[in-house]
């Protein structure tokens, strides 16, 4: 029978498989795909403990988990072609300079 | 039946995350990190929240995965040159990905045909959860909608074109 902790589980590999991928990659659109990568681990562990406690409070944060991923995509990817724009390129080793 | 599909869809979904973060080609990653929201998505579907499985598909894998690919593309920072040869062994992970994900999908359709209650031992139903969204926390629900707005005019702001005499 799987409970609450095998979800769990997964969540938190998936979690560390994220924060992996932020600290290891280079690219910065990359680095924001493992953010969203770790905010949808975060939406399972919500979903799993929703159902582990039979209330519906945990899809309701869902819901703003998204929301928020969905308004840092855009501000972030805005951000990107900033930089781009400025450097011609995104790695994050070039972007040590917030001024041109 | 639910305990395989989890253990199923569990290592589909730690597979095609550890693709993902391996790729050296941004374009290859974003297609695993889109198979590995599918099986999180039948994942909350296993875990009795129908709404959200569809939200997971329709708003992460359909519009921010895809916004992504459209930023990638525009940057040109796909690698130009094309692979010679025969270029399915490349896809084959994938392939074997997504035939899981569908098998797991016909599983699922088989044992609960009526998109019913039976999969879980908790379900909600997707107009329970809108009546909550938009009654309870309606004021929330606005205040997002709110954070919404600004984000897309600070989106707006970075990625206007600069006026003339200010660029460089």
């Amino acid at each position: 029978m799987i409970s609450v902790y095998h979800y769990m589980s997964v969540s938190a590999i998936l979690f560390a498989m994220g924060t992996y991928g932020v600290l290891t990659r280079r690219n910065a659109i990359v680095i924001f795909m493992c953010i969203e990568l770790m905010l949808n681990s975060v939406n399972l562990t919500f979903i799993a403990l929703s159902n582990h406690l039979q209330s519906m409070d945990g899809q309701i944060f869902v819901f703003f988990v998204m929301t928020v991923a969905a308004a840092e995509a855009a501000v972030g990817l805005a951000l990107m072609i900033a930089f781009y724009r400025n450097r011609e390129s995104i790695d994050v080793d070039n972007i040590n300079l917030m001024k041109l | 039946m639910t305990t395989a599909l989890f253990y199923i869809l569990g290592i589909i979904l730690l597979a095609a995350t550890l693709m993902c973060i391996t790729r050296r080609n941004p374009v290859h990653a974003v297609i695993y990190l889109v198979a590995g929201f599918f099986a999180l998505a039948l994942m909350f579907y296993l875990l009795g929240a129908p709404l959200v499985a569809a939200w997971e598909v329709i708003v992460y894998a359909g519009a921010i995965m895809v916004l992504f690919l459209f930023i990638i593309m525009m940057l040109g920072l796909a690698p130009q040159e094309v692979p010679e040869g025969p270029g399915w062994q490349r896809w084959l992970p994938l392939a074997l990905l997504s035939a899981s994900l569908m098998a797991c999908t016909l599983l699922l359709i088989l044992e609960d045909p009526a998109a019913g209650q039976k999969v879980g031992g908790f379900y909600l139903a997707p107009q329970a959860l809108g009546e909550a969204l938009f009654g309870r926390y309606a004021m929330a629900v606005e205040m997002v909608s709110f954070q919404l707005l600004f984000a897309t005019i600070g989106a707006y702001l970075l990625g206007r074109p600069l006026p003339k005499g200010e660029d460089q």
